[in-house]
């Protein structure tokens, strides 16, 4: 709950590229059948890693230019269809801390935000070009910073959209909201009174 | 200014503003279910708290139940696993939950509205995406993350940002075969999987006024499909008479109470918006999605797309079809009416009414699992599991089966299904090369008895 500010995020990127890359695809239904997220790293973008019979599809995540990539840069609508936090909750034990893309579902935005995934947004022109030069020399470090507003890569200097409210929360360290919830008990308890419905049951 | 129905809600249920702008919001009924509540019940433990109001939760088992045999322990031992972590969790912390012992258990979003939870004016949160399904009574729903859970049950709050609305206009007449599934995945066909990014759509005009609230619920369900987090309908006597004498809803003198507090809460007649589109659906025809997201669809005359979009290639390689093809005609292997999208008793009737004296195919398997209990005794009374049976349907005990398959019901291979679920992302239906068609449930039955893709009002004369 009270969790240290997070104001830089740098670390080598790996492209996962496409658009509306849903929750199933980062992570199958089949893998959700736990009662811990321990251990759930390790099925991150599973199907699209792995064919059935287990030989590798080549995914970039797979691909050994990429390994120790902490960021993952991809398109449109990242995130979209289930709330399931497993699927933030997989690539964070997956080792990611980031996630570049021209736009993010709400849902797994705001699961991200709790978690301290930083997900920050480009446009595809510059999303492209990051791309390239990540293909080109896999070692290069990004460098978001969030108090700032940029992303650094070599010598560039992009400007990175991030919601205000999580920028804020990352800054101070509230980005996962139980602990600010929790100081509003007393309010919300007297809120609770006022409130105009109640659920009563009828012969159940 | 005039308000409409989310900004009111909103308001009334606003506590107060958090740092950076989010908003802590009070979530006045709150729905759970096995898969996305365990952890948030062990971080509770972790931090040594209490549900805050636990008489405003309420669980069922819906996404691992088995729908053939549910004697215990199931015979997946994850799946019992995952069971087991509810009844404790919910035995230990004082929370009223639908087990199938009580004959009330079912997919949460259908369970919520038949019991008369679901209410005009609420806020709803649940740690599923289609949580919107509520917004068909005019209630403010939410589909949160685990760690949300966790913070509705410490709290019965959320941090959340404030989504901007956007009304969607719906004008004309639905023709004969066509129903509100076809209405929303042409929405979302129109404003794309990612249109309602940072908005709650609010569903209005004479078409959604003349919709039952099993027709309304299909389509604020799916509203996350199109981006919108929140989906929701105004409130009218036909809501009303929904509600009437369910098991939670008030009675006596609350009744009246609570009706004008329903009232209070609908859209201003010129309430403002932030967005309004309009559509006009008198020439809509059945629709089927032929490719990886719902907003790849065509009406059922239709040919796929051949543009060559990176989009469209990757769905294509996955579905293998072809650009320029007609999805009337593809042979299929199973067929499966049920989800929390159209498991409801206007579906099943609305399916059985045709598939009356027709046969499905040997090579087609085909399953009805309806959305609850509640809805499977009613059907059952009606008889239209015999007329299911009879036409070769396999009649299910309800739960989430095939539309997500983490219980044992899943496609194998690369078998291509119609589905009246809500999600035809790659590998949904339980097979990481399987192919989903969404569709209505009535298309869903043509199709079943043509043992390909059909036009339902072609094979059941409907006109």
């Amino acid at each position: 709950m009270s969790l240290g500010p997070i104001k830089k995020v740098t670390g080598r990127a790996v492209p996962i590229l496409g658009d509306d890359i849903d929750t199933d695809r980062i992570i199958p239904a089949r893998y959700l059948k736990c009662v811990t997220f321990d251990g759930i790293g390790e099925f991150a973008f599973y199907d699209e890693r792995f064919n059935p019979d287990g030989s590798s599809k080549g995914h970039p995540m797979d691909d050994p230019k990429f390994k120790g990539a902490s960021i993952i840069i991809s398109g449109n609508n990242f995130g979209c269809g289930s709330s399931r936090e497993h699927a933030p909750q997989s690539i964070k034990r997956a080792g990611f801390n980031a996630i570049v893309a021209e736009s993010f579902a709400e849902i797994f935005y705001g699961n991200s935000l709790t978690l301290g995934i930083v997900c920050v947004t480009l446009p595809k022109k510059d999303i492209e070009k990051i791309v390239n030069v990540v293909h080109n020399s896999p070692e290069s470090v990004l460098e978001i910073d969030v108090e700032q507003k940029t992303l650094k890569l070599n010598n560039d200097i992009y400007n990175i959209d991030i919601k205000e409210s999580a920028r804020k929360a990352f800054l101070e360290g509230t980005y996962d909201s139980l602990g600010e919830l929790l100081q509003n008990i007393e309010l919300v308890k007297e809120f609770e009174k006022n409130l105009p419905y109640r659920f009563k049951a009828w012969g159940i | 200014m005039k308000k409409n129905l989310f900004d009111k809600v909103w308001e009334i249920h606003e506590v107060c503003k958090l740092t950076g702008g989010r908003s802590q919001l009070f979530i006045g009924l709150h729905l759970i279910h096995e898969v996305t509540s365990p952890q948030a019940f062990s971080m509770l433990r972790e931090h040594g708290l209490k549900v805050l109001f636990p008489e405003r939760t309420f669980a069922t088992c819906d996404h691992i139940i088995p729908t053939d045999d549910i004697s215990r322990p199931f015979a997946d031992p994850l799946a019992e696993e995952m069971m087991q972590a509810l009844e404790k969790n919910t035995k230990e912390f004082g929370i009223k939950f639908f087990s199938p012992e009580t004959g009330y258990q079912g997919v949460v979003h259908i369970v919520g509205p038949e019991l008369g939870l679901t209410q005009p004016g609420i806020t709803v949160a649940c740690g599923d995406s289609h949580t919107a399904t509520h917004g068909a009574f005019g209630a403010i729903a939410f589909g949160i993350g685990t760690s949300q859970v966790r913070d509705v049950l410490a709290t019965q709050t959320i941090a959340i940002n404030r989504l901007k609305v956007r009304k969607i206009d719906l004008a004309g007449k639905l023709g004969k075969g066509v129903y509100s599934k076809d209405i929303i995945l042409y929405i979302i066909r129109k404003l794309g999987v990612n249109g309602g990014l940072g908005f709650a759509y609010e569903f209005s005009g004479e078409v959604i006024d003349n919709l039952s609230m099993e027709a309304r619920m299909t389509i604020c369900n799916m509203a996350i499909e199109g981006g919108a987090r929140v989906g929701y309908i105004n409130p009218d006597e036909t809501t009303y008479n929904y509600l009437k004498d369910k098991p939670y809803s008030p009675k006596g003198e609350d009744w009246n109470k609570m009706l004008s507090y329903w009232e209070s809460i609908k859209s201003d007649k010129d309430a403002s918006y932030d967005d309004i589109v309009k559509f006009d659906i008198n020439q809509l025809e059945p629709m089927v999605t032929w490719g990886i997201n719902p907003e790849q669809c065509i009406g059922i005359s239709e040919t796929i797309p051949s543009d060559d979009s990176p989009s469209t290639k990757e769905a294509l390689e996955y579905m293998k079809f072809k650009p320029g093809q007609k999805l009337k005609g593809q042979k299929i292997d199973v067929v499966f009416i049920g989800s929390c999208t159209n498991g409801r008793l206007e579906d099943l009737r609305e399916a059985a009414k045709y598939l009356k004296g027709h046969k499905v195919p040997k090579h087609v398997k085909a399953i009805a699992v309806p959305g609850s209990y509640t809805i499977k005794k009613q059907a059952e009374q009606e008889g239209l599991h015999n007329i299911f049976i009879e036409a070769g349907f396999e009649w299910r005990l309800p739960g989430c089966s095939m539309c997500l398959a983490m219980n044992p019901d899943k496609l194998v291979g690369d078998q291509i299904s119609v589905s009246t679920s809500n999600r035809n992302f790659k590998g949904r239906q339980g097979s990481s090369t399987g192919r989903t068609i969404l569709a209505s449930p009535v298309t869903a039955a043509a199709s079943a008895v043509a043992g390909e893709v059909a036009d339902p009002r072609e094979i059941f004369s409907i006109k």
